[in-house]
């Protein structure tokens, strides 16, 4: 069969002692590099409050082998929505501010820096049904899963009809079923 | 190209492009009538299709305001899209997967077949299957169906072989890559298929039936055929006879337009078609066009749907090739010892990642919810589709405060399901379920309704004036030069998926039209 994600060539355990020593790691580093920088950038909303919005993105869709760079990629333009409409940018402010005034009460730190995920998640349980929650979870389920860079992770090829579709590139290929 | 005076009277005017609309804007045109197709859409053509499903919805959905109610899932997750069908040339032809099946003799006589169901408006057809062979002979040919007329059947993909497997493995004997309007060789001018995979997003190769370049084409070169894009109807006129003389609509500029006609005829699908006879409603009719019944916008139908993913250790690739050319028929008879009335297909489909994110269970979100997404390179996807009881409640209205831009009421949708629709569901499920699991499924996601693509029964047809609105032509009852050329015309709604009956019913009605044209009965 032909793969798309070249990892699933290899076992996970081969995966990881290479990641500890070549590109991968390189590539992480310029990750958090950007991190920095665009958060410093936003015009409308403070740093602090696009960086728990990554962080509670991640959360409602984590994808331990994505990168920072595409939940900020699906996160940062709720900036400008935010610099274009006043309600917009309270919204995020109000939700973000009570997200790291519940992880204070509980953990006498904010939401970011709540070390464990499944605790991070109990929080986001607490305001499932506010508007800042619904929103941001509506608009990620498109603008983190719409991003084409990450569609190879997940063994999707994206458009196909450019290519002569997959009449003679695999459309039939699969080679493990059972002989009935 | 034709080109139509607004003061024509002699032209037959069709609201809508798509199955119904394009096909008999077609047959009439063959035949030397005079036709004016309105099309709310723009015409989007092959090359302008995209492989990308975001921008393809963009590009070719009904994304206009529509209100919903009801118990269905799809009011709480899609509140303002209740439906997923096309605002384009061609209407849903152009993102329909392409199975084209008979419906069965006894899902035209449900009311004889099933009896009384508390709950369900069942009534029979007033046509019976004997009748319709005839014309879904004539559609299967016109459409290029596979297993029909000596075509060969789709090479099957990964995604079909996987399903295949399992259905054989627990012993269903119907499985074969269906009756799909797609070429499998060339034919009528259109390549075969090469296995792009989203049928949904538009053909980009035209191996796909669509009436946008099969039957509109061909109805243009008549020079009898107009069809104007951009154009959305408002509202149907009527003299003081009672017989429709115009149609008002919204041109490409958002000006308004009367098209005066001799026919009109509907075929917008089931919701716009009832919404445009209401929003017509005048002194005379004051409950809207063609409603003495009180039935129009009554019965909406959607199927029973549902889907289920399985995920396997090893690759599928379930998104490579023609997206539905896989069917098991066996659950598809009437056998009531299974808990339900009527029957189901089990049909191969794929998403691509993007609307499998907002699809698989929408709102749904943290490790369950990725952990399955995460699955996507190993998953194979079955569409359930069944029959669902026709219900009056289950209804079109219009709206009592929101408006589209021209001020005309929107259509709000309420559906629930009735019992026997959640019984089906529920063994669909299973025996989905099973189909992968007899092959080593890892895990399987029974995944909820979707927006609905099948709708039907708005406009039923019935013997009686007073059960339905139309007639066995699809002529209105009360209004004889009003026709209903959509599913909305549906009685019942089958198990199998409704293209090919919508086309068969349309050539029919053309035959009718023109012969009563010719004898001056309209």
């Amino acid at each position: 069969m032909r793969e798309v994600d070249r990892r699933s060539q290899y076992s996970r355990r081969i995966f990881l002692q290479g990641a500890a020593t070549a590109v991968p790691v390189v590539a992480a580093v310029g990750a958090v590099a950007i991190e920095d920088a665009w958060a410093a950038d936003a015009t409308a909303l403070a740093p602090a409050t696009l960086k728990t919005m990554v962080k509670v993105a991640r959360d409602i869709y984590p994808h331990d082998f994505l990168v920072d760079s595409y939940y900020i990629t699906a996160v940062r333009p709720w900036d400008g929505k935010a610099a274009a409409d006043p309600a917009v940018k309270a919204m995020l402010e109000d939700g973000v501010r009570r997200l790291d005034q519940d992880a204070k009460d509980r953990h006498k730190l904010n939401y970011v820096q709540v070390p464990w995920e499944a605790d991070r998640v109990a929080l986001l349980q607490g305001i499932e049904q506010t508007s800042f929650f619904k929103t941001l979870r509506g608009d990620l389920v498109v603008s983190l899963y719409n991003q084409e860079a990450l569609w190879p992770k997940f063994g999707y090829e994206g458009s196909s009809a450019e290519h002569g579709g997959y009449i003679k590139r695999g459309f039939n290929d699969i080679d493990w079923l059972p002989k009935v | 190209m034709a080109k139509f005076d607004l003061n024509d009277d002699g032209v037959v005017v069709i609201v809508g492009s798509g199955a119904g609309g394009g096909t008999l804007g077609n047959e009439l045109a063959q035949k030397g009538v005079n036709v004016v197709i309105l099309e709310a859409g723009p015409r989007t053509e092959i090359q302008d299709f995209v492989n990308n499903e975001w921008e393809s919805f963009t590009q070719l959905a009904w994304t206009d305001m529509r209100t919903t109610s009801g118990s269905w899932r799809v009011a709480k997750d899609f509140a303002n899209l209740p439906a997923w069908i096309v605002k384009s040339v061609g209407g849903s032809t152009v993102h329909w997967a392409g199975a084209s099946l008979r419906f069965d003799e006894h899902e035209f006589r449900t009311k004889s077949t099933y009896g009384n169901l508390p709950g369900a408006n069942l009534l029979d057809w007033p046509v019976t299957l004997s009748e319709m062979q005839p014309w879904y002979v004539k559609a299967e040919d016109k459409m290029g169906v596979t297993r029909t007329n000596n075509i060969p059947g789709l090479p099957g993909n990964n995604n079909f072989k996987v399903m295949e497997a399992g259905a054989r493995k627990l012993g269903y004997k119907e499985v074969h890559t269906g009756r799909m309007a797609i070429n499998s060789e060339p034919r009528d001018g259109r390549g075969s298929c090469q296995q792009i995979g989203f049928c949904f997003q538009g053909c980009k190769s035209g191996a796909k039936w669509s009436t946008l370049y099969t039957e509109i084409p061909k109805g243009e070169a008549t020079g009898n055929l107009e069809v104007r894009p951009g154009c959305m109807a408002l509202k149907i006129e009527h003299d003081a006879n009672g017989k429709v003389t115009a149609v008002i609509y919204a041109d490409e500029v958002g000006k308004t337009q009367r098209q005066k006609a001799r026919i009109v005829a509907v075929a917008g699908n089931s919701i716009e078609s009832p919404r445009l006879l209401l929003n017509s409603a005048s002194n005379m009719y004051s409950d809207g066009l063609a409603n003495s019944s009180g039935q129009v916008g009554r019965n909406y139908m959607r199927h029973m749907t549902g889907s289920v993913y399985a995920a396997f250790e090893k690759s599928v690739h379930m998104y490579r090739g023609t997206t539905m050319a896989g069917i098991i028929r066996d659950e598809a008879r009437h056998d009531p010892s299974r808990g339900f009335l009527g029957g189901y297909e089990m049909e191969t489909l794929s998403l691509g990642l993007p609307f499998m994110a907002a699809f698989l269970n929408p709102g749904a979100w943290g490790r369950p919810f990725t952990s399955a997404m995460e699955q996507y390179p190993r998953m194979a996807g079955m569409w359930l589709v069944g029959e669902d009881m026709p219900q009056e409640t289950n209804r079109i209205t219009l709206d009592p405060t929101a408006k589209d831009k021209f001020g005309i009421p929107v259509a709000s949708v309420h559906y629930d399901d009735h019992p026997n629709d959640v019984a089906m569901r529920n063994h669909a499920y299973r025996q989905g379920a099973a189909v992968y699991e007899a092959i080593g499924a890892t895990v399987t996601y029974p995944t909820t309704p979707y927006p609905s693509t099948h709708n039907m029964g708005t406009n039923r047809m019935s013997a009686k004036p007073r059960d339905g609105v139309v007639n066995k032509f699809g002529q209105s009852h009360d209004i004889k030069n009003l026709f209903v050329s959509d599913g909305s015309q549906f009685t019942s709604g089958a198990a199998c998926n409704p293209t090919l009956t919508i086309v068969a019913l349309a050539i029919r009605q053309a035959d009718h039209i023109a012969g009563a044209m010719q004898r001056k009965d309209i």
